[in-house]
């Protein structure tokens, strides 16, 4: 039963992994470029939503929805502000320009709310389920990470697929001056998509900060770094395949701290990244790309 | 050709006339008392980052490649250099024997793992590399957080697990005690020594960079197609580099740990790769000198600031983070590189009076 | 012996055949053409016979060596050498580095002995600075050694590229398009400067050109192709005068 109980909580954390893999593979198809501050997104999500319901007292889903909508508004200004001059620029430059918008974030959070980490509220209130006479407690927080997660993945798919803005996505991916030729506003496709994985990053971290309730301003950089592998693993750019790495790498956390060693279980979960870019670089649903001469 | 002096071995010798004369500068402060013990207390970490941010020079500006993993190579040169010190400080009484062994010891087991990670991971590029050494740098942290090494009269022995998993005899001693570390190292790391080892440091990145690898290895950087096209083994090349930074990095770690009596592995977390990086982008990529004055500037600064009891030391990593993004944005968007080139010649024009320049600018 | 021989060559891009039984024979110190239209599949040869693609069927044989499927860097030291289409220079190190670069796995020292500037050093640099100028001066290059190779004109920046791939030592130089951007009195210059190369250098020339003037003024033989397969090939006068040839070119 102690199997199963930790099985449940790497797919919790696992699903957590998705939502933000899912803002990374995004960002990384459309815009090219590795947005090391997303995790800190997350951050600014959870203290958004943590502020709200201290100390303006307001509802727990209407806190969610602020953040989500404060979170969406940031990361289309971090795009205008400190990408969108970079499109031309070597991926050396965007990353280190990232890593600085990451820095910024982290800090900024460390000004206005200080150094000591404060406790997160939960903002879910399902009931928990209980299986084989109390053997097995399914959490609210994880019963809601694993439905959220699931409901994104088919929301995100069928809007990619099916709508205009979402094709216009695939087009700027594939191939963005033919995208812009075809009469596709790259730069308004771009802000969306910075915008759809921020948002995202906000709802990843009431999830986040419900599950594990304390909240700093370095929360969101371990989890957005995992994150980021697990979009690896799954292959970057596909949808399904951050779900799939986002399961993988929680499930493999979880067991590694608890089966094998509890300080050793970030390091397993890089290892297989490791392993995983070595012998199949693209991921596991990636596509390999090649370089015209 | 020959009696002139080349334009990069003029800026090899200028880096080396600044470097020496900085270091008498120091010790001439230091001699008439008028260097505060904050000051002093310092002199070793600027050596330190100097050497880890100009090592990590070759393989950003250079190779052309992000590795953010540099902390990982100097945890290892620190670990190793600290247990080869501690397991002879007792046979090896001289500090001027056995420092610079446990240095060269950190070094070459910082360029293995450097070597040993650099094959499979040098095939990726971009942002992979960039997480991948991330991820390398993690491992090595982790590893070393949860490692126990004891040593008695059987020889070293090794647990991930606890202390008591070592089995050790009564005679026995630890080494490195999981999370808590390393302790018992002897304090050989003097500023005469990190000058020196920054000196040779530099002689090694400079005259590596005019040779003919050197060359080679800025072709790959330059276009890497076009580098195969005329020969060249890019895998080699790479990995040379690779080696060479990790290297110097385990250098910098020997120094490092042989500075405090106690270290933990928590210190060399991806952040010591991010500010040894932040070095580097400051200082100028590619910029060898550069790198070494951002290191200790950007070490004094919120050290000296902390010491006047300014509360502007809240905003050092702010202040950095907007430095950084802006640079980057200066520096790489043709647009504005181009109209602030512009108006630096207009300016200049306007100052000397010379029209030339302004045309030239434009 | 043929210095180049190609068999039967072939590649497919997923469903897509860009080259199909692709046959050439190349004497030693000729001047052969390969021509044909837009998207026939010219640079994808060059990229096989330079390692950069696999091609799926045939071989490639090169002074009685099998090449076929080796990496670009063992062909190069096998002896064929290469310019681009869209320029490819180092142009972060100045004109005299680029050549010196082509000069690296000729004149040879460890990085050790660089590294402790050994004497071996000293003389090996100079040597190679020596026959780095000795390589730009035919093509008036010598005067811009110390230029940033991205500062240099674009006429000027081609013939880098060649002088680069000359300092490889190559039996067989492959050019892709060099007049490709030149006005007509430049690409005059650019044939006699050619000339001069395969006689000088003794190298044999395999090269893509569109520019008809300078085909057929210093084309010896020459192939064409046309989607993908061999239209026809052999003397310069011959081929432009096949009615199929200038079918291709020209359209019914």
């Amino acid at each position: 039963m102690a199997f199963l109980d930790n099985l449940i909580n790497g797919i919790s954390l696992g699903s957590i992994y998705a939502v933000i893999a899912l803002g990374y593979t995004l960002v990384y198809g459309i815009a090219k470029m590795l947005n090391f501050a997303h995790g800190d997104v997350i951050m600014v999500g959870g203290y958004v939503i943590f502020t709200a319901m201290t100390s303006m007292k307001l509802n727990a889903y209407l806190s969610v929805l602020i953040a989500i909508l404060a979170c969406t508004v940031l990361g289309i200004i971090i795009e205008k502000v400190a990408y969108k001059p970079l499109r031309q620029a070597t991926s050396l430059a965007v990353l280190i320009t990232a890593i600085g918008v990451s820095y910024f974030l982290q800090n900024m959070a460390l000004l206005i709310f200080g150094e000591k980490p404060v406790t997160f509220t939960s903002v879910i209130d399902i009931p928990k389920i209980t299986l084989f006479d109390g053997q097995i407690v399914i959490k609210s927080e994880t019963t809601a990470a694993i439905v959220v997660s699931v409901l994104i993945v088919v929301g995100l798919s069928l809007f990619v697929n099916k709508t205009k803005s979402g094709r216009a996505m695939l087009a700027v991916s594939e191939d963005k001056d033919a995208a812009q030729l075809m009469g596709i506003n790259v730069n308004r496709t771009i802000s969306l998509t910075f915008a759809i994985g921020s948002g995202l990053a906000a709802i990843a971290g009431a999830l986040l900060c419900s599950t594990y309730p304390v909240l700093s301003n370095t929360t969101g950089a371990m989890p957005g770094i995992k994150a980021f592998v697990a979009a690896v693993f799954g292959g970057i750019g596909s949808i399904p395949g951050a779900m799939i790495g986002g399961l993988l790498i929680g499930v493999i956390e979880i067991l590694g701290r608890a089966y094998i060693s509890p300080q050793l279980a970030d390091a397993i979960v890089f290892a297989v990244l490791i392993v995983v870019l070595i012998v199949k670089p693209t991921g596991i649903l990636g596509k390999k790309v090649n370089e015209k001469v | 050709m020959k009696h002139r002096i080349k334009p990069a071995t003029r800026k090899s010798f200028i880096t080396y006339a600044i470097m020496i004369a900085a270091f008498i500068f120091v010790e001439i402060l230091v001699s008439t008392g008028n260097a505060s013990n904050m000051f002093q207390g310092l002199l070793v970490p600027f050596c330190v980052y100097s050497i880890s941010a100009a090592a990590l020079n070759l393989t950003v500006g250079i190779l052309g490649e992000l590795s953010l993993g540099q902390a990982g190579f100097m945890c290892i040169g620190a670990y190793s250099s600290a247990i080869f010190s501690v397991c002879t400080k007792d046979t090896i009484t001289q500090a001027w024997i056995r420092f610079p062994i446990a240095m060269l010891i950190g070094g070459i087991f910082a360029a293995l793992f450097g070597v040993l990670i650099g094959i499979p991971v040098l095939r990726l590029r971009g942002d992979y590399l960039a997480i991948v050494t991330l991820a390398f740098g993690e491992i090595i942290k982790n590893v070393f957080a949860a490692l126990y090494v004891g040593y008695d009269s059987n020889g070293l022995h090794f647990s991930l697990t606890s202390q008591g998993d070592l089995n050790l005899a009564p005679d026995g001693k630890m080494l490195i005690n999981g999370a808590l570390g390393i302790s018992g190292t002897p304090k050989d790391s003097t500023f005469v020594i990190g000058f020196i080892v920054l000196m040779i440091s530099l002689v090694i990145l400079y005259n590596f960079t005019n040779s003919r690898t050197g060359r080679a290895v800025m072709s790959v950087r330059d276009n890497r197609i076009a580098a195969e096209s005329i020969g060249l083994n890019i895998t080699k090349y790479k990995l040379i580099t690779f080696g060479l930074t990790a290297f110097l990095g385990g250098v910098a770690g020997a120094l490092f740990s042989h500075n405090l009596s106690a270290l933990q592995a928590s210190k060399f977390d991806y952040n010591l790769s991010i500010l040894i990086l932040v070095f580097v982008v400051l200082g100028g990529i590619g910029n060898i000198r550069g790198s070494v004055i951002a290191a200790i500037v950007l070490t004094y600064i919120p050290e000296a600031l902390r010491k006047a009891g300014s509360n502007l030391t809240n905003y050092r990593m702010l202040i950095y983070s907007i430095i950084l993004i802006i640079m980057m944005i200066f520096t790489s968007n043709a647009k504005i590189r181009g109209f602030f080139t512009a108006s630096f010649m207009r300016l200049k024009g306007i100052v000397f009076k010379n029209k030339s320049a302004v045309k030239e600018g434009e | 012996m043929a210095l180049l021989e190609v068999k039967k060559l072939g590649i497919s891009f997923g469903g897509l055949r860009a080259v199909d039984d692709f046959s050439m024979t190349i004497e030693k110190g000729e001047l052969y053409g390969l021509i044909g239209p837009n998207g026939a599949g010219k640079t994808t040869i060059f990229n096989m016979l330079t390692g950069v693609y696999k091609p799926t069927d045939g071989s490639i044989w090169l002074d009685g060596k099998n090449i076929t499927g080796k990496s670009t860097t063992e062909i190069n030291k096998s002896g064929i050498a290469r310019t681009f289409q869209n320029i490819r220079l180092f142009s972060k190190l100045s004109v005299l580095d680029n050549v010196k670069a082509g000069l690296t796995n000729r004149y040879t020292y460890s990085t050790a002995t660089g590294i402790f500037r050994l004497p071996k050093f000293f003389r090996t640099e100079r040597e190679m600075t020596e026959k780095a100028i000795e390589l730009l001066k035919p093509f008036e290059l010598d005067g811009d050694a110390d230029l940033l190779a991205s500062n240099l004109p674009y006429g000027k920046q081609r013939k880098l590229e060649i002088a680069r791939a000359l300092a490889t030592g190559p039996k067989l130089l492959l050019l892709d398009e060099p007049a490709a951007g030149m006005n007509p009195r430049e690409t005059a210059g650019l044939m006699n400067t050619i000339l001069t190369v395969r006689d000088d250098f003794g190298v044999t020339v395999l090269l893509i050109e569109h520019d008809m003037s300078l085909v057929s003024g210093i084309c010896e033989k020459l192939s064409v192709l046309n989607f993908g397969q061999l239209l026809c090939e052999g003397k310069t006068g011959d081929v432009l005068r096949n009615p199929e040839v200038i079918k291709a070119y020209l359209g019914e």
